[in-house]
């Protein structure tokens, strides 16, 4: 980023988890509704800074910014999205490993 | 044609690469008109800008630091940002 010695790239390729692919669906869905678009995912990715870009993967940056961008624009409060952040908790870390 | 990008540092999404601000270059070629992303970023309603293909030396981007002078890097950027010379 910027310049910065990255070391070696890695040039695998890598089947994405669903979740990921979810996220994916997401954007799509969010941007056909008129809620979002790909300036808007790009605008608040950038705000979240080195950081998030050193510390989190890019479909968990995508997220963060789909989150953001649709309690910006009201398609639900921070409130809502606690509850159902709180409710898929529960569910268990090994919920999201069905393919 | 021969353009300079602006030397514009305003805060805001902004899609003009930072590594070309004030340098020159030629336009490449045309390439149509899109709503304008500094408007969409923030969902207000955008107008159409004109978006333009430039080519620049890598001399004039990274100056004495260029391994190769003569290689150029293409990018598309919208004519708001960019001056004749």
């Amino acid at each position: 980023m910027g310049g910065d010695p990255a070391g070696k790239i890695s040039y695998d390729q890598h089947d994405f988890a669903l979740w990921e692919k979810r996220v994916d669906a997401l954007m799509v869905l969010a941007s056909s509704a008129g809620l979002m678009n790909t300036d808007s995912l790009r605008r608040v990715l950038e705000d979240m800074g080195e950081e998030a870009y050193e510390a989190m993967s890019y479909y968990e940056r995508w997220i963060a910014s789909v989150g953001q961008n649709m309690i910006e624009v009201g398609a639900f409060s921070t409130a809502e999205l606690a509850k159902k952040m709180a409710q898929v908790k529960e569910r268990g870390s090994t919920y999201g490993d069905a393919t | 044609m021969k353009v300079r990008v602006n030397s514009h540092w305003p805060p805001g999404h902004i899609r003009t690469p930072a590594y070309l601000r004030g340098k020159q270059g030629e336009i490449e070629r045309e390439i149509g008109l899109f709503n304008n992303p500094e408007q969409n970023a923030y969902r207000l309603a955008s107008e159409q800008r004109a978006l333009v293909r430039v080519r620049f030396t890598m001399a004039e981007v990274w100056g004495d630091a260029a391994e190769t002078p003569d290689d150029v890097i293409e990018a598309e950027i919208y004519t708001h940002w960019l001056e004749p010379v």
